[in-house]
């Protein structure tokens, strides 16, 4: 726990100083596009008083500079499968941000939407001897917090202290100076495979950057697609990418669950490719053009050419109804949402207050998956865009970047993580030092 | 096989082959393009980088191509004939500029200086006319003109019709002032115009002598200004000691007057002698430094004429007194005479 503590605390150092520098790129790797935005950081001084521009957590002190999305390669669920073919998609998407922000960028912050996902809440509680609560208080709860076994080759990638409670005081958020004899925490804990991670910060690594963070990529849909009032009442953010679909629960401004299914609107579209005997890129247009899933009677009369190029006249000539075509998505989509139901029972979404459901990322954009949405899953759902930010251009404000403007938002309003509380005084190792600087040695 | 077609029509000559038909041509098939790969390579994206660097731009925009210019220039220039022929061709052409007919200065005109001046002034040409008026540095000129004594202040400009004008006003000579290297003309604030061969070129002139005196000038025509009825008899004035003037008359007589206020003193020594006829006495000097006390210095004759009248020995010129009567009858007889004449 002391090295994760070590390298996120690294990384935070990192981020620091890209925040100094004052530009830093976000990077959101998904299973078909990879997008890029670069971040200016004007700091607060940009608006007067009387231009109306509070803070808005952060928003208001970058503005987007730069930003390229490209077809990524080399992905699987989520995941790096091609390392090499990952990197290339890597260098295209941040060569041309670079481009179009017309500067140098070194620190990045990525997202990972894949490898696994597991959500874990962990409690925590310590006495307090001074009978009030101060600063090494938080650290010592947080560090009492009992650890479960997470498996073999996991890593934490969140830590979050979402709860503090003092003396049965609860829904506290910052526990400081209160007087009391014992400090609760709640601390929600979400880790994923090690070997995926890895191979992230390997790619960008090899790219030259230097990685100033990392977010799972359902926490950051969540970020952009909820307002502010869903996140404090409570709801869900469903990200339906192309090949997982992320789904993270949020109340009282905390995330405390999230999790990702390891198929997405890819699997949609290869179903028609094999329905339709066509190919993967015809599928994947008729899908965008002509898809939905809920029929009417007018769908029965409305052909599509699905014009393939085999060179076959009779097979490129083929028209098949719209209504085909529905009946070819709607169950894909129905497991989808099913599996979605499923993960929402696990978390326990039924017993929270508000039961509100966004859907949101690329496959959102189906017409009709609301209505599918709200009889599946509930009766509260809307389909959300991401946040509107400064400087973002028009074609990036697609429901699909969503994961890309949530890292922006969470770029310039960090959610509090257990590595940014210090680390109890009496945990340090006695060789901390060497560590350090070995861990320093190994890293630049 | 071709032609044996058994769904063909009943054949008039059964047996008969089907001409040969050809299939048409069909179009080659035609490589598709290879897709290139949209990645930058690993040397492309780094240099890519590097370029972004902004020490990078700016000496890619700016070092790189002010040093190739720079280099060029050096290896061009370094040939000598080269630099030769570059500035032989900058010069011919500043001189073909130069020597354009509209700056071109044809003659001189001058006007208000006497033919002396005239003389030294076209002497002073830096070039000989006609000239291009870039060569003739007219501040210059103007600072040397200035330089002659005989002008007070000279007009100098170059006219569009290629003429350099000069307008000279001469210093008027007011006075004469003899010293020990000669005598010299000055004008009415004691700058030298010219010197003078003699006091016989310009007897309309009055004369200072002494040291200094030309620092006074002014003074000495105050001075001389007020002398009024005394101005015939007066002879020059003399600088004593760099601060006071003496007027000299032409018996040899000295006012003697003080440093300041010497008008005013030369003023009460003339309405004495009106009063009292003073001059015409037997009086070497009258000395009017003390404001309060005019001091007269008497003459020999008036000295013995005193002395006999006190019976005492008459002295001679030297002082001392005579030892015979009949020496000092004729001697004093003669005085008298000419003190009474």
């Amino acid at each position: 726990m002391k090295d994760l503590y070590l390298g996120q605390k690294a990384m935070r150092n990192m981020r620091r100083q890209a925040m100094q520098r004052g530009v830093i790129a976000v990077l959101d790797i998904g299973t078909s596009k990879i997008a890029c935005l670069v971040l200016q950081f004007d700091g607060p001084g940009q608006f007067r008083e009387t231009d109306g521009v509070g803070p808005m957590a952060g928003q208001s002190n970058f503005r987007v500079i730069g930003s390229a999305h490209t077809r990524s390669r080399g992905m699987r669920c989520g995941e790096i499968q091609t390392m090499a073919e990952a990197e290339r998609a890597i260098r295209t998407v941040i060569q041309s941000a670079q481009k179009a922000a017309g500067t140098r960028v070194d620190h990045v912050i990525a997202s990972i939407s894949g490898a696994r996902p597991a959500s874990y809440g962990l409690a925590g509680e310590v006495a307090l001897p001074a009978g009030k609560v101060n600063e090494a208080d938080v650290a010592r709860v947080l560090a009492a917090c009992d650890v479960p076994d997470f498996g073999p080759g996991r890593e934490v990638l969140h830590a979050q202290p979402v709860n503090f409670a003092v003396d049965g005081r609860s829904g506290l958020n910052d526990p400081r100076d209160h007087s009391g004899d014992l400090l609760a925490v709640d601390m929600h804990v979400l880790t994923i495979d090690e070997g995926a991670a890895g191979n992230l910060v390997h790619c960008i690594r090899r790219c030259d950057m230097e990685l100033a963070g990392v977010a799972s990529g359902s926490y950051v849909a969540g970020l952009a697609a909820l307002v502010e009032d869903e996140q404090e009442l409570g709801a869900a953010c469903i990200d339906l990418g192309s090949g997982t679909t992320g789904v993270s629960v949020f109340i009282k401004k905390h995330m405390i669950f999230a999790d990702a299914i390891r198929y997405g609107g890819d699997l949609i579209t290869q179903d028609i490719a094999k329905g339709l005997r066509i190919s993967y890129a015809q599928a994947e247009r008729l899908k965008t053009l002509h898809g939905g899933v809920e029929v009417t009677g007018r769908d029965d009369r409305e052909m599509i050419e699905l014009g393939s190029e085999t060179g076959d006249w009779d097979t490129d000539r083929r028209s098949v109804s719209r209504a085909d075509l529905i009946g070819i998505m709607r169950p894909r989509v129905e497991e989808i949402l099913e599996n979605v139901g499923g993960l929402l029972d696990a978390a326990g979404f039924d017993f929270m207050p508000s039961r509100q459901i966004v859907l949101t990322g690329g496959g959102s954009q189906i017409p009709g998956l609301d209505v599918l949405a709200a009889r599946m899953l509930g009766q509260n759902v809307r389909i959300g865009r991401p946040l509107r930010i400064q400087g973002l251009p028009q074609n990036a404000t697609a429901p699909g970047f969503a994961s890309a403007i949530g890292l922006a938002l969470l770029t310039a309003h960090p959610q509090d993580e257990w590595w940014d509380f210090e680390m109890p005084a009496d945990a340090y190792p006695a060789g901390s030092l060497r560590r350090a600087y070995r861990w320093f040695k190994n890293n630049w | 096989m071709q032609g044996l077609n058994p769904f063909g029509p009943p054949e008039t000559e059964p047996g008969r082959p089907a001409p040969v038909r050809h299939a048409p041509m069909r179009p080659a098939p035609q490589a598709k393009p290879v897709r290139r790969d949209p990645a930058p390579s690993r040397l492309a994206y780094r240099l890519n980088r590097m370029m972004l660097r902004p020490l990078m731009r700016r000496m890619v925009r700016l070092g790189i191509p002010a040093f190739l210019a720079a280099m060029v220039a050096g290896i061009w220039l370094s040939d000598e004939t080269r630099r030769a022929n570059l500035t032989a061709g900058i010069d011919g052409m500043v001189d073909k500029v130069q020597h354009r007919d509209a700056f071109m200065v044809h003659r001189m005109e001058i006007s208000g200086a006497s033919e002396v001046v005239e003389k030294g002034l076209r002497a002073m040409l830096p070039v000989p006319l006609p000239a291009s008026s870039f060569d003739i540095d007219l501040t210059k000129l103007r600072e040397k003109v200035r330089m002659l004594d005989a002008v007070e202040a000279v007009d100098l400009r170059i006219t569009p019709a290629g003429v350099l004008s000069a307008v000279v006003t001469e210093r008027q000579p007011a006075i004469l002032w003899r010293h020990a290297r000669g005598i010299e003309l000055l004008d009415k604030s004691g700058h030298r115009v010219a010197t003078a061969t003699s006091r016989e070129a310009r007897k309309d002139l009055p004369i200072i002598a002494g040291q200094g005196a030309d620092r006074a000038a002014p003074e000495a025509l105050a001075l001389i200004e007020a002398a009024g009825v005394i101005l015939p008899r007066l002879r020059g004035l003399e600088r004593i000691g760099e601060r006071r003037w003496d007027i000299v008359l032409d018996d040899g007589k000295r006012l003697m007057l003080p440093e300041d206020g010497a008008l005013r003193a030369l003023e009460r020594a003339i309405s004495i002698d009106r009063s009292e006829d003073l001059l015409s006495r037997d009086i070497t000097a009258i000395d009017l430094r003390n404001e309060a006390r005019p001091v007269l210095r008497l003459g020999l004759d008036a000295q013995n004429a005193i002395r006999r009248a006190r019976g005492m020995v008459e002295i001679g010129p030297d002082g001392q007194p005579i030892a015979g009567e009949g020496a000092d009858a004729p001697r004093g007889s003669a005085s008298k005479a000419k003190t009474t004449g």
